[in-house]
């Protein structure tokens, strides 16, 4: 025995005695081999920072064939989604922009094949929701190569001369929402829900795993207190933590990023702690599940990475294909982004963002549930 | 809540009087048909090796298990279905130290009074903190206390809502022995102001100081009454070994048919038999010189002892099973 040196039988001992017990655990060892998995699933298929079939909203006052050869290429292109039953009215058209169930909206004056065949340079209006910059960028560009070869075949004989640049048809894009396309504006309010997600359901899944390695949790059990009181006791103290972290995030998207807030920032403070009720509500069925600190580590970071790469926070949520897309309507984050930036940055009031209200009241109610009923097993 | 639950029960009733109490995890029967009676002011004793079910039946009684099987009552109440009155007027003490190391002493016993809505709950935490010698500590965080003292703090928290039955599973586990003696002075002081008491323990002069005990094993429960009465039904006959080298000859002595068991105790050994005739005349070669033999009384732990070797443990039964 050398008791100074480093020997290979001591190193192979330790070496041996990590991996009997890292079998043992099959939670961490199911992370070690799940969470790659699911980082080469979600990286690999389900995002996308090229998103088509954008839902797009074709507003035509002129019906001639050069209108139609256009929105025929776009939508041979695939960026844009046409077949949605769109709008009628502009005002319908404008309001489907700002609830998020469009991108974009595509204006076709009055006498536009005449005036295009006359020479004059018609203009397309393309109003763009620009909340996310990421999302339309490619789609803007694309249109505009759409348009140099829409009317490649219309434009034959005496019009050929159409086809040299500059374009026979003039497009002004106008970007709503955020019209200088600031990446910052779009993250900035994104940052509230991934922050409030991480922190939250971190913070609760420890707490209830905690009483459980301390001893504590029987002590609790055999007490009169009631599974409900415990569960919501838990959650309150942490919607307190959660309301200074929005407080703090928005003081600094206000002063050192200069994030516009054209909405109701009380509105947004009425609606935050039912998203962070839901958060919470999973931390703590989390620590139901989990049988040590460290497995409820590695639950919460198990949520967390889809949420912050399907929701639409880091990638454009229509970017990704339906499959993923569904995945990502199950988070709740998914649904406090359209709140946050509704609020923020288009104005929205409560109408428009109601339907994402109902979507977390859904989410808390089921997850509440499942959480309880873990509860109550705890020892049985 | 509060006091709404009591329920008038005869002074004569017995405190916990369940029949067939049985429990199962997965397929392992870990509690089977205990019966058990506890009469008002009892300390009851329950033994037995470690695994034996004490826990879990200790669990059941203050309604954190629910039985597979049997039925009865704790304090009058339905043992399967009122386990929520049980849980008010049970004082229940667990294993390990199970209150918050980041509270101080006070704050625990604080939220303990408020979890059961204690009436002039601080009025009553100072008089508990008073009783328990605890008053000076009261603002020290309850993780930095020492054995002792947790274990105080522990059934100081156990006792604020004025419990009328008392679990307490190995309480003195890990504590030295003064700490033990104030410990059990005040469980019979609270016993003879009419508290009930269950305890659980390992040592045999804890299991002494109970007026009654039973003894677990795997789950069976293998006897109970009075220390006396135990040890006269087990009808064990020991007898003192001393002399140089009496260690040398405990194997060559349990090997005799009428020996049931040879222990160590100090630098002797106490030989056991349930046959007294054929225990002498088996160990008749051995009463020589340079060994001193001499009759003793069997002691509890000779008994246990006993027990525990007549009953196969679950492993080896369930080996026996595959077989």
């Amino acid at each position: 025995m050398s008791l100074h040196r480093f020997t290979w039988h001591r190193f192979a001992a330790v070496v041996r005695k990590e991996f009997i017990q890292m079998r043992r655990d099959r939670m961490t060892f199911g992370m070690m081999v799940g969470i790659p998995f699911l980082q080469l699933i979600l990286f690999g298929f389900a995002i996308n920072t090229d998103p088509h079939t954008l839902p797009t909203v074709v507003v035509a006052n002129d019906t001639s064939p050069m209108a139609r050869s256009l929105v025929g290429a776009m939508r041979a292109s695939e960026y844009f989604d046409l077949t949605r039953p769109g709008p009628q009215t502009d005002a319908e058209a404008r309001q489907a922009l700002k609830r998020g169930r469009v991108q974009f909206i595509l204006t076709i004056p009055e006498h536009f094949g005449r005036d295009l065949v006359q020479g004059i340079r018609p203009a397309l209006l393309l109003e763009a929701d620009a909340s996310d910059p990421m999302a339309i960028g490619n789609a803007v560009s694309a249109l505009r190569g759409i348009m140099d070869q829409a009317w490649e075949r219309d434009l034959q004989g005496p019009l050929d001369y159409l086809r040299r640049p500059p374009p026979p048809a003039d497009l002004r894009v106008h970007r709503v929402f955020n019209p200088e396309g600031e990446t910052v504006f779009n993250v900035v309010p994104g940052l509230i829900g991934v922050i409030l997600t991480m922190t939250l359901i971190l913070i609760t899944a420890l707490a209830i795993t905690r009483e459980k390695e301390r001893g504590t949790m029987e002590h609790l059990l055999a007490s009169p207190v009631r599974p409900l009181e415990v569960m919501t006791g838990k959650i309150v103290p942490y919607i307190v933590v959660g309301y200074i972290q929005i407080v703090i995030v928005l003081l600094a998207a206000r002063f050192i990023f200069q994030v516009p807030m054209v909405g109701s920032i009380p509105l947004l403070l009425i609606l935050a702690p039912l998203f962070m009720a839901c958060n919470l509500a999973v931390g703590i069925t989390f620590s139901t599940i989990a049988r040590n600190q460290l497995q409820a580590v590695q639950m919460s970071f198990f949520f967390f990475l889809p949420s912050i790469l399907l929701s639409g926070f880091m990638f454009p949520y229509r970017g990704m294909p339906e499959w993923a897309q569904a995945v990502g309507a199950l988070l709740p984050l998914t649904h406090f982004l359209p709140i946050v930036r509704g609020i923020l940055l288009k104005g929205n009031g409560l109408p428009e963002v109601l339907p994402h209200v109902w979507a977390l009241l859904v989410f808390l109610a089921v997850i509440l549930s499942i959480g309880l009923k873990r509860y109550r097993q705890t020892l049985d | 809540m509060g006091l709404a639950g009591v329920r008038a029960v005869s002074a004569l009733a017995p405190v916990i009087d369940v029949q067939g109490v049985t429990k199962r995890f997965d397929d392992r029967t870990v509690v089977d048909r205990v019966d058990l009676r506890v009469e008002r002011g009892e300390i009851y004793g329950f033994l037995g090796p470690n695994g034996s079910g004490k826990t879990t039946f200790i669990r059941m009684l203050c309604g954190l298990l629910t039985p597979d099987a049997g039925s009865g009552t704790c304090l009058g109440f339905d043992l399967l279905r009122e386990q929520r009155e049980i849980r008010l007027h049970v004082g229940y003490m667990t294993q390990r130290f199970s209150l918050y190391d980041d509270l101080t002493v006070r704050e625990n016993l604080d939220f303990v009074g408020r979890l059961y809505d204690v009436p002039r709950r601080n009025e009553m935490v100072d008089e508990e903190l008073v009783e328990l010698g605890l008053t000076t500590r009261q603002h020290q965080l309850a993780g930095t206390l020492s054995g002792g003292w947790k274990q105080r703090l522990a059934l100081s928290a156990c006792l604020l809502h004025r419990p009328r039955l008392l679990l307490l599973d190995e309480p003195t586990a890990g504590v030295d022995p003064q700490a033990r003696r104030d410990f059990w002075e005040k469980i019979h002081d609270l016993a003879t102001k009419g508290l009930t008491v269950l305890i659980s323990t390992h040592y045999m002069d804890e299991a002494e100081r109970c007026h009654r005990l039973a003894y677990l094993a795997y789950g069976h429960l293998l006897t109970h009454g009075t220390a006396d009465d135990i040890i006269r039904e087990s009808r064990l006959c020991t007898w003192q070994v001393d002399g140089p080298g009496v260690a040398q000859i405990a194997g060559d002595l349990r090997r005799l048919p009428a020996v049931t068991q040879v222990a160590a105790f100090g630098t002797g050994l106490h030989v056991s038999g349930t046959d007294a005739a054929a225990l002498e005349r088996d160990t008749a070669p051995f009463h020589r010189a340079p060994w001193r033999w001499s009759r003793t009384d069997s002691g509890l732990e000779d008994v246990f002892i006993h027990l525990m070797q007549s009953v196969p443990d679950n492993a080896t039964r369930e080996k026996k099973k595959e077989t």
